[in-house]
């Protein structure tokens, strides 16, 4: 144990005797916290809106009222024709354009089904190089356009069945009228972020992605330099034992991840007012199983390469990245085809993603959590052997 | 210049001694564009929906119908009336519950008013405001259905009721790989040159080369230029492997000038291999060079650039700070000549921006490292 401490202890100060690094190690993950936790905002907002209005009525006027009203839009000018849109989507002025076909006025109000051959005509032209933005975008405009006309359709029929009851007829009693119309309304109530707001999915995931970066990369770097300069040579040949070296190589990283998760969690929750609805403490404690994946992955990787630059290009690229697009971080993972939706269980980020939002979001306890806490136990297990195996074998 | 040419060439021996990292290099571009086009993909299709139908009727019936009938649902359980309705989202058994009342289908009858509830999951609120949108989209179609079911004029009955059409230039059917490409491109040119650059000069310094290359007769300005030829080159290749690849696998084409492309392509890694270079000549450690390197350079690049999130949302000061990173306009020109099949000449701001940063970096580097030197 005493030469575990010892190790411990040089690594430290290996650590502070390379000055630069402990601000990197802070700062860095700080900086990456607040400059994504307020970019990373998918929710649309201030679409700039070209207006072609071919119609020039009232109702044509009010359709247009209602994008920007809406508050996902910004006029951004107004054109005549639909020739003249090109330069405006090219030049990136506008990334949208509003179409309103003339006698549109005219036909969304007929009551008279003699006009039915004209139908109101609306266009709208999305900048699909922005496909992101463009979805959402036109996922506004459909919802404005059809709820504007539904309300218009509504009133119509409603005239109309209204028109259609037998006035004539004594009633015997008052028919109550709450509504004349039967109608479904729904009621939608949202647990958990009841105000949809992007930033509270977010901004927990970067919690996984600063641990990542701290407890998988740079400890496989930190292996890795010692492996170029030679001093694991040296030290293989004293007594000191394989896993002692493991052990106080990988620890002051674990107790960097473990000043970063207190970091950030403080961050999310007092700047960026996500709640934690859950336990810290079984935060800490999953954290801790978490770590243990990272960690061996990590010194897995500083066993497969020769130089820092490789081991940073493989834990980036071959493990990070695709972790974090697989794990359902930023992607749901349903909208994945079903083989890929299967081969994202053997990714232990998506168990962490599950705990990380549970226990922020939806206040979850290991009643519910037992099964990833369990996956993430057995990942981690997996990796930190077969890392020691790899590990003892470099040494010999 | 035959000075230069030498350090490139050894420089280029070294970087093929290392194969994993060319590879990689080479190969990530590729990758993730694989991943992209067949993985990832912001529709949102097939939520699991768990119903509770306190009705039993066929009218309520119908409207659960019309909910797994749109596509966007999958019915994935059946809840009987007083089940933990909270459980089934905490465990993310479903992630929308649809309650229907009972008396839903006597109330619709007799002409009043009925309450459906969806309980939803807005832990992800990108999913939840897609759902949200689509139920109340399915239960407006069933109102006007039933509307039309209690109107007299036959005509009526079958119109519809604003003619709308939505369209998407450029991309018609809003393929991610379609805006990937640009992003991607700008992404792999910073990585490639920023921190490839970096790490290839600390890693001399570390290992002490540098100062014997400094005692050669080379001048500092050709061991810089020497150094980063090179990886100009590499980033140069990888961007052809993601135009290549876009191209055969995707259709995405490049509908601009290629020399525009090329030109600004250029200019953007200029100033890059710039950045690179003024990390070097402070970081004394890989590891240094790597955190600077993601946190000013890459991060950026996919965060601060438009790339991902839209910068029209970030707040004020963040939008500001999107000014101070080159991809920012480097994606603004590759998305115009790439996708849209525009020129250089609309971009004339966003190339000003791009010169000036070049020149401003580059000098910078080319000062400090020069200075260092004697």
């Amino acid at each position: 144990m005493n030469v575990l401490l010892r190790i411990i202890v040089k690594e430290f100060l290996q650590l502070r005797q390379d000055r630069k690094i402990i601000p990197v190690l802070v700062i860095g993950p700080l900086v990456q916290l607040l400059a994504l936790g307020f970019a990373a905002n998918t929710d649309v907002k201030n679409v700039p809106l070209l207006l072609i209005d071919q119609d020039r009525t009232r109702e044509s006027r009010e359709l247009a009222d209602r994008f920007v009203a809406s508050g996902y839009f910004r006029l951004a000018g107004a054109a005549e024709t639909v020739r003249q849109i090109d330069p405006w989507l090219v030049r990136g002025d506008a990334q949208i354009a509003l179409v309103i076909g003339a006698g549109f006025g005219k036909t969304v109000n007929a009551s008279r089904s003699g006009a039915r051959e004209l139908m109101p005509r609306v266009q709208v032209i999305a900048d699909g190089s922005d496909a992101n933005s463009a979805v959402v975008g036109m996922g506004y405009a459909s919802s404005i356009i059809s709820g504007f006309g539904a309300e218009r359709l509504q009133a119509r029929l409603v005239r109309q069945v209204e028109q259609a009851q037998p006035t004539g007829l004594t009633r015997l009693e008052p028919v109550p009228r709450p509504g004349p119309v039967p109608s479904i309304e729904l009621v939608p109530r949202v647990f958990y972020n009841p105000d949809l707001k992007s930033r509270w999915f977010y901004l927990p995931a970067i919690l996984a992605l600063v641990l990542m970066l701290t407890t998988m990369i740079l400890p496989s770097m930190a292996v890795v330099r010692e492996k170029e300069i030679g001093t694991l040579e040296q030290l293989s040949v004293t007594p000191v034992r394989p896993w002692q070296l493991i052990a106080g190589k990988l620890f002051p990283f674990a107790i960097i991840g473990f000043v970063d998760l207190i970091l950030v969690s403080l961050l999310v929750v007092w700047v960026f007012g996500v709640p934690l609805r859950g336990s810290f403490a079984l935060l800490a404690c999953l954290t801790m199983l978490f770590l243990a994946n990272t960690l061996g992955l990590g010194l897995l990787v500083s066993t497969l390469v020769r130089t820092q630059q490789q081991a940073m290009m493989t834990s980036v690229f071959v493990l990070m990245v695709p972790m974090i697009y697989l794990s359902g971080l930023i992607f749901p993972i349903e909208n994945m085809p079903g083989p890929i939706q299967h081969a994202t269980r053997a990714i232990p980020l998506r168990y962490y993603n599950d705990i990380i939002r549970g226990i922020f979001l939806r206040g979850s306890g290991i009643a519910v959590l037992w099964p990833d806490a369990v996956a993430l136990a057995a990942f981690g297990a997996l990796f930190v052997s077969l890392a020691s195996f790899r590990f003892r074998k470099t040494l010999d | 210049m035959r000075k230069v040419l030498a350090v490139a060439l050894k420089e280029m021996r070294q970087a093929s001694r290392d194969p994993l990292t060319l590879a990689l290099l080479l190969g990530i571009p590729a990758a993730m564009l694989l991943l992209y086009g067949y993985a990832l993909n912001f529709d949102v299709r097939h939520v699991a929906l768990a119903v509770q139908d306190r009705d039993g009727s066929a009218g309520s019936r119908e409207l659960i119908a019309s909910f797994t009938n749109s596509t966007y649902f999958d019915r994935a359980a059946d809840l009987p009336a007083g089940s933990d309705l909270d459980g089934v989202l905490e465990r993310r058994l479903a992630r929308a519950v649809l309650v229907i009342p009972e008396n839903y289908a006597r109330d619709l009858d007799e002409g009043r008013r009925a309450r459906v509830q969806l309980l939803l999951d807005g832990a992800d609120a990108n999913t939840a405001t897609t759902v949200l949108g689509t139920s109340s989209a399915v239960v407006a179609d069933a109102n006007t259905a039933i509307l039309r079911k209690a109107l007299p004029d036959q005509q009526l009955r079958t119109s519809r009721v604003i003619d709308y059409e939505p369209r998407a230039w450029y991309n018609p059917e809003l393929k991610s790989t379609q805006f990937l490409v640009p992003g991607l491109i700008g992404f792999i040119l910073m990585l490639t040159s920023v921190l490839s650059t970096a790490l290839s000069v600390v890693r001399e310094k570390e290992r002490g080369t540098m100062e014997q290359l400094r005692v050669t007769s080379l001048r500092p300005a050709e061991l810089i230029l020497g150094k980063t030829l090179p990886y100009l080159g590499i980033a140069l290749v990888a961007m052809g492997i993601i135009l290549l690849v876009a191209r055969a696998l995707f259709a995405v084409q490049v509908r601009g000038p290629l020399l525009d492309l090329f030109a600004t392509t250029l200019l953007y890694l200029f100033g890059a291999l710039g950045f690179g270079l003024l990390i070097s000549s402070f970081a004394d450690s890989q590891a240094i060079a790597f955190q600077v390197g993601s946190v000013f350079a890459t991060l950026p690049a996919i965060f601060l650039s438009g790339f991902i999130f839209p910068i029209r949302s970030m707040p004020r000061l963040l939008q500001w700070l999107t000014y101070a990173f080159p991809t920012r306009y480097f994606l603004v020109i590759l998305r115009g000549i790439i996708l849209k099949g525009a020129s250089l000449a609309p971009y004339r701001r966003d190339l000003l921006f791009l010169t000036i940063y070049a020149g401003v970096i580059f000098g910078l580097a080319w000062f400090r490292l020069t200075r260092k030197a004697d």
